[in-house]
């Protein structure tokens, strides 16, 4: 089984991606669930969303608290929250970026493991027009892990965004292009 | 064969009232039941369900609008949660008193003060004496299918009362995972329309609620609480007519690997599943650990608990409500009583956990596991202990 944190701020899409992923994943004949981080929704307070996927039938409802996956969507997250707790020491962090690597792993505490760095708000606003990099990182997050297939989550992403599905598939392509992973 | 899908599971709910048919909906939203209410009103709104969506301005008129569109003949489903089921309290008697089988969906959370929004038990625990069917789902599928089963045992000419399904709030409602959704010509085939004895018609006018002066109103509660009883027969067989159409078993009393279990769990709704992989692991490790969990909870099934139970040295059974000043959680309460004059019976331990949307984990199912396995050779001092409790 693998678990996917995502962090974000509300309004960003955390809980979204957390649900495409999810859903791509049971398209692909797998078994997964998706849930956000329960509570009011605030627009721009730090949230969180949670996914776990398996080749087996899920029997859990806690929250995720190891993951082997983090997903940052907002550049601003790692300085006030604690993005890498729990990850598993082979886990990914996927972060929303435009530093260089030296100083995102000093922004992370000297995080040593697994990194796949892209800037996803400079896509999400030259594709889409808006800061939300919900889309956009889903890109980052295919290239650095390969959990489903990137056919599935385009299928996912017409189902949800209909007419925007273009320009969403379209920022999850070039995000895939120029993420940058470091392992 | 139904088609497996990705579905939050309140929007999952909300086709599984479509799929049967309901012609009537009343409902006040309030969280974590938005989503279900949500979603039948675009349904309806859409023209995918033909039905009459009745918006009201609180849960009481809710309840007393489904109670008067169900007196009608009309198929009627409602939900609600927390402060909106307290709300219904008075009128929620009312239902099964004049056998109105209305099918409403609890997406459990807590009670205020404080105000909380989270899930635990709080809500139906209060409302254990209604006289409504109860039943607890675990995941998205038990969701859907107990809600299309609900509508047939409320409705059946043996039963007629009203049902609850009891989902929890957020933990479930707000999950997506992969459901089945059973075809729409295999619900028509396992439920049929809607046809009560007695209905509200002005051709052919009759009286629902007249008063029940002394001499007839005790006559009455018994005919009521005998027909209660009575309705578990007609809910097995509906639950071994499912089992045979879509192939999944449900049991008044579920269990899970409780053979030669020493020390057996007991919690109802999703947090089983969470228990579940708990037993996995620890069984694992040699320990000799079971789970059981209540399916129907009114009426009471004490005929299969009683038989669940047989053999087993400790039962630790699980609530997720407090009753303040009490002699324990709701549950243990009801199952200490219902073990009593029981020949061979366990000892009973109670744990109180995941009160507000506290996070009940696999690690905290290890504990009280291995709290329970104490008890194996000592009693227990104190009625009830609080699990995942911040001491300091």
């Amino acid at each position: 089984m693998i678990e996917v944190r995502l962090h974000g701020r509300g309004g960003q899409g955390a809980v979204t991606s957390a649900e495409l992923i999810a859903i791509s994943a049971i398209n692909q004949n797998k078994y997964a669930q998706a849930f956000p981080s329960f509570g009011p929704e605030r627009r721009g307070a730090p949230v969180m969303a949670f996914v776990r996927v398996s080749d087996e039938k899920i029997r859990l409802r806690e929250k995720v608290y190891t993951p082997d996956i983090v997903i940052v969507l907002d550049p601003s997250l790692p300085s006030i929250v604690d993005v890498t707790a729990g990850l598993k020491e082979d886990g990914w962090v996927i972060l929303n970026s435009s530093k260089d690597e030296k100083t995102i792993r000093k922004m992370l505490g000297g995080y040593k493991g697994k990194l796949a760095v892209v800037d996803a708000t400079k896509i999400a606003m030259e594709v889409l027009g808006l800061p939300i990099t919900n889309t956009t990182m889903l890109g980052a997050f295919l290239k650095a892990t390969g959990l489903v297939d990137k056919k599935y989550l385009e299928e996912a992403l017409e189902h949800r965004f209909g007419r925007l599905a273009e320009k969403n598939k379209a920022a999850m392509a070039r995000a895939m292009k120029e993420t940058k992973l470091y392992t | 064969m139904g088609k497996r899908v990705a579905k939050e599971v309140s929007i999952a709910i909300a086709d599984a009232v479509k799929l049967a048919r309901a012609e009537v909906i009343a409902a006040y939203p309030i969280t974590p039941q938005t989503h279900i209410v949500e979603h039948l009103s675009e349904l309806v709104a859409n023209g995918e369900l033909d039905a009459e969506y009745i918006t009201v301005e609180s849960e009481h008129s809710a309840i007393s609008a489904a109670l008067g569109a169900v007196a009608t003949g009309a198929r009627t489903f409602t939900s609600t949660a927390s402060q909106g089921l307290a709300l219904m309290h008075e009128i929620l008697f009312i239902a099964p008193a004049l056998r109105l089988p209305v099918v409403m969906v609890v997406a459990n959370r807590a009670l205020s003060a404080p105000i909380s929004i989270w899930n635990d038990h709080s809500d139906i625990m209060a409302e254990r004496d209604i006289g409504w069917i109860q039943l607890w789902a675990e995941n998205g599928q038990e969701a859907v299918d107990l809600v299309i089963q609900a509508f047939r045992i409320a409705e059946d000419r043996n039963v007629m009362f009203p049902t609850i399904v009891n989902i929890d709030g957020f933990t479930l409602s707000h999950v997506i995972e992969p459901v089945e959704l059973p075809d729409q010509e295999e619900v028509d085939d396992f439920l049929p329309p809607f046809k009560p004895k007695y209905k509200l018609d002005p051709r052919k006018p009759l009286t629902m609620g007249p008063v029940g002066i002394p001499e007839i109103y005790f006559e009455a509660k018994k005919a009521q609480d005998e027909a209660f009883k009575n309705s578990r027969r007609a809910i097995l067989r509906v639950w071994k007519d499912w089992a045979k159409r879509f192939g999944r078993v449900y049991n008044p009393v579920e269990t899970y690997r409780t053979e030669d279990a020493e020390v057996v769990l007991l919690i109802n709704g999703s947090l089983a599943e969470t228990a579940m992989t708990a037993i996995d692991k620890m069984r694992e490790q040699g320990k000799k650990v079971g789970l059981m969990r209540f399916r129907l909870w009114r009426p009471f099934p004490m005929q299969e608990f009683r038989k669940a139970v047989s053999g087993i040295p400790v039962l630790a059974v699980i609530d997720r409500a407090l009753t303040p000043g009490g002699v324990g959680g709701p549950v243990a309460t009801e199952v200490r009583s219902a073990l009593y004059n029981a020949a061979r019976r366990p000892r009973v331990v109670n744990f109180i956990a995941g009160l507000g949307g506290r996070d009940v984990t696999v690690e905290d199912f290890e504990e009280m596991a291995d709290r329970a396995a104490f008890y194996l050779k000592k009693r227990p001092k104190e009625a009830y202990e609080m699990i995942g409790v911040r001491e300091s």
